[in-house]
């Protein structure tokens, strides 16, 4: 499994600004090695962020997304000590579910 | 120890299982999981189709943040999309020139704001498309960004 996802998730006004940084390759299958063979194509292909189970973003991602995704958006209804949690299916099947509270 | 760390393989499963379930439900009725046609189609109106429109309007609602002009790594290229058109339910991201021209498609549920932030490869200067679904319409806002060393490579 992958290195833990990194989530920050604060209150600004009456919004929740939501920052995301995930650990993935996003190998775009256009790269090739020293020995000239393409290296497979492997990248995260859709996420999800829920706040306490509800969705709040839903992402279908392709292979041009950089290495180690960045994300950032925000959303109304959330509050201090809410759950927020990221979670995401890459092209090999791979998952990785990291959760935080809201501060 | 032992039973510390069951504990923590049992929550992570059952906490597996509750997404898995979850993501695949709600996304049902947006969209049917990851869109192979709409990753594989090569121009924007191949996208535009393979996303579920029929044909699209230009706009001028949707801004584009801090994405800079002229990026120096196309490697990771930060690009910032908002829509102030009303009732957006989807916003996707359209790189003309890369080999694979969708690049990401976000569903916006309301209560969440229109504006993604997200960084981006490009292989080359391209024009970007944004793809703004709103009220069941499709709006497209285009932006060049050049690019100085590409980052497909």
């Amino acid at each position: 499994m992958a290195d833990p996802t990194r989530i920050r998730a604060s209150m600004q006004g009456d919004k929740v600004l939501v920052r995301v940084l995930m650990t993935h390759e996003m190998e775009s299958g256009q790269r090739k090695d020293a020995d000239g063979k393409i290296i497979p194509a492997h990248f995260i292909r859709e996420v999800s962020v829920r706040h306490n189970g509800r969705p709040v973003l839903a992402a279908q991602w392709g292979p041009a997304v950089s290495k180690n995704p960045f994300l950032q958006f925000a959303f109304v209804g959330g509050k201090p000590g809410d759950r927020l949690q990221v979670s995401w299916v890459d092209s090999k099947g791979d998952t990785r579910i990291d959760e935080t509270a809201i501060s | 120890m032992r039973f510390h760390r069951r504990t923590i393989l049992k929550l992570s499963g059952a906490a597996t299982l509750a997404s898995m379930a979850g993501a695949l439900r709600p996304r049902a009725a947006v969209a049917q999981g990851w869109n192979q046609t709409a990753f594989s189609g090569k121009s924007l109106d191949d996208i535009v189709k393979a996303l579920g429109g029929d044909g699209y309007t230009r706009t001028t609602a949707v801004s584009w943040g801090a994405t800079p002009d002229i990026a120096e790594n196309g490697a990771a290229v930060q690009v910032s999309i908002t829509s102030t058109l009303p009732k957006t339910e989807a916003i996707a991201v359209v790189i003309e020139k890369n080999p694979g021209p969708l690049a990401a498609h976000f569903d916006v549920p309301s209560g969440t704001e229109a504006a993604i932030v997200t960084r981006f490869k490009m292989a080359q200067t391209s024009n970007v498309h944004a793809v703004v679904k709103a009220d069941g319409k499709y709006f497209v806002s285009t932006r060049e960004i050049r690019v100085t060393f590409g980052g497909c490579g």
